[in-house]
């Protein structure tokens, strides 16, 4: 593990108290703490439908939480809260999409502000250097539905960014790319958060492409969730207390994986990830 | 014996320049629609409403034909049947697969409403095609002055939320991450495009709007896709069909809409064209 989070006096970049979720009548999971300080880079593991997406969403003013506070560098979270970048999922943008390179990173820099739509000064220089900081510049001028989906995915970086925030919350940014798109977009994160302090929360369900590079691990599971560095969470007795039934970490060639998940709860992984998670390898690895 | 076709009822530039002075404000009408209608096209195409608007057009054939029913304006039937159909178009149907239902399900009812009153009607027959087919030549001068006046007015609105809409529309995922207000930005596009539906069902009638309010951006983004070049070119092959059109049908004595949906459709197949050399040309160099 290297960088680790600047101490500082200064109020936290995310500060979620008591934060509790219910969803059709029951409770996901409740009394969550989480301090998120610059420069941190933290992520969120569990199953689907353990309310990782909605916890994002809720940081993002999108959805409220059942019970419980949010607070950005000290103050309350509101909608579109310019202290916040988002990365959503790679999804293929459709192909006659009329939307150059650099009009999708624009979006960032542009896309919220009401009124006739003239430039403003420095928006194009901004654009520039969005481009060139995700590995884009050769690309720019391309139509986006022309370029592949790591391609892509480094846009919706870029666009993220262009408000240079001091949150940055990924929400599953590295499925459907291939290793290579992984490593590449998981450094520009890295990067992002060593030169500007900003603070990272990581949504996955593969730990891997970001193992290197992660601080402290929330691991939501059933009801209850962890909270700790990778070495603290990611052990077969702490996963199986979390989980309540027997579950193996493996370590293997500096990857990592975790057998035995309940079914249940991995479903949808199993589509999406049939390759390389292991619960897909050894599926019902139940003990 | 008679030929099938009478080529002086399609082309004929006889006493031209009086005619043209006559219709100098269905020509000014037809300009401002062209251009409006071929700017809010781009976000026709980039939200996939092509198929709405049809269905918002038909409610505005059924209110026109009820206004001209019981005796009211058929400008404001017109824009009523458009809001209502617009409005509901967009509260249920944020989902694509939604909407198509709702319009499906809308568009049938209201021609079938529109036919009713047609029928039910006493009045000039004249008017009773006009409204699916287009009548710009018999719309009255202060009509013309709220058709154009109501494009002025979407022109406006359309430009004023111009950045939140494309984000909304080209990736409203983050655009509501990045808290664009798409709900209201959303709510707020169907009005326009309900009202911009009105205006055209007047100038080219119900079964044809979608010749000036989605094949104009089609065909645009077959040649470009900038963000600024798109608009402007689809806004000019609006303004080209909508222009080329009347002109051409003050030349003969047919209906103003043939000759629209023939100049909007060979652009769009000249665009076609281009596109498919232009991605040979290419392939090979």
């Amino acid at each position: 593990m290297s960088g680790g989070p600047q101490t500082t006096d200064a109020a936290p970049v995310l500060a979620i108290e008591g934060a509790a979720l219910h969803r059709d009548g029951s409770e996901l999971w409740s009394r969550l703490d989480l301090e998120l300080q610059p420069g941190e880079f933290v992520a969120v593991l569990g199953p689907s439908g353990s309310g990782k997406t909605t916890l994002l969403r809720s940081i993002l003013g999108l959805q409220q939480l059942s019970s419980g506070s949010i607070r950005v560098s000290g103050s309350a979270v509101q909608r579109g809260d310019s202290r916040i970048g988002y990365i959503p999922q790679q999804r293929p943008l459709p192909p006659d999409i009329s939307l150059r390179a650099r009009d999708l990173v624009a979006l960032g820099v542009n896309g919220t502000r009401f009124g006739l739509p003239i430039p403003r000064r420095g928006d194009r220089e901004r654009v520039d250097a969005l481009l060139e900081g995700v590995g884009a510049a050769h690309y720019a001028d391309r139509p986006v539905g022309l370029l592949s989906g790591g391609e892509q995915q480094r846009l919706r970086v870029g666009q993220a960014l262009a408000d240079r925030p001091a949150l940055l919350l990924c929400d599953e940014p590295l499925s459907n790319l291939d290793l290579a798109n992984q490593r590449g977009v998981t450094e520009i994160i890295d990067r992002e958060r060593r030169e500007h302090g900003t603070a990272v929360l990581f949504v996955t369900h593969d730990i891997n492409p970001i193992l290197d590079r992660v601080d402290r691990i929330l691991y939501i599971a059933g009801g209850r969730f962890l909270l700790g560095t990778p070495e603290e969470v990611l052990q077969t007795h702490v996963l199986s207390r979390l989980y309540g039934t027997p579950v193996f970490v493996f370590r293997a060639g500096g990857r990592l994986v975790v057998v035995g998940v309940p079914d249940a709860e991995t479903h949808h992984e199993l589509d999406e990830e049939a390759a390389t998670t292991a619960t897909a390898i050894l599926p019902g690895g139940r003990a | 014996m008679n030929p099938l076709v009478d080529w002086g009822d399609v082309f004929s530039f006889q006493d031209y320049g009086q005619l043209l002075a006559l219709l100098s404000n269905s020509l000014i009408a037809g300009a401002v629609l062209g251009l409006v209608g071929g700017l809010i096209s781009t976000f026709v195409m980039q939200r996939d409403l092509a198929f709405a608007v049809h269905g918002v057009s038909e409610l505005s054939f059924a209110g026109a034909a009820a206004a001209l029913l019981f005796g009211g304006s058929v400008v404001a039937g017109s824009i009523g049947g458009a809001l209502i159909a617009a409005i509901l178009i967009g509260v249920l149907g944020a989902r694509a697969r939604d909407r198509n239902s709702i319009v499906g399900v809308l568009m049938p009812f209201g021609l079938g409403l529109g036919i009713l009153f047609l029928s039910l009607y006493q009045g000039r027959s004249a008017n009773r095609f006009g409204l699916l087919t287009g009548q710009i030549v018999s719309v009255s001068s202060p009509d013309l002055g709220w058709l154009i006046g109501i494009s002025v007015v979407v022109l406006a609105g359309l430009l004023l939320m111009w950045n939140p809409l494309r984000f909304d529309s080209l990736d409203p995922e983050s655009a509501a991450a990045r808290g664009v207000p798409t709900r209201v930005v959303s709510l707020a596009f169907m009005v326009l495009l309900g009202l911009i539906v009105a205006v055209s069902v007047h100038i080219i009638g119900a079964l044809l709007v979608m010749a000036l309010l989605v094949t104009p951006a089609a065909a645009a983004m077959r040649l470009s896709a900038g963000p600024v070049a798109v608009p402007v070119l689809a806004a000019l092959f609006g303004f080209v069909s909508a222009v080329g059109g009347i002109l051409l049908a003050l030349a003969g004595t047919l209906p103003v809409s043939p000759y629209i949906t023939t100049i909007s459709f060979l652009i769009y197949g000249g665009c076609w064209i281009a596109q498919r050399i232009r991605t040979r040309v290419r392939r090979i160099g």
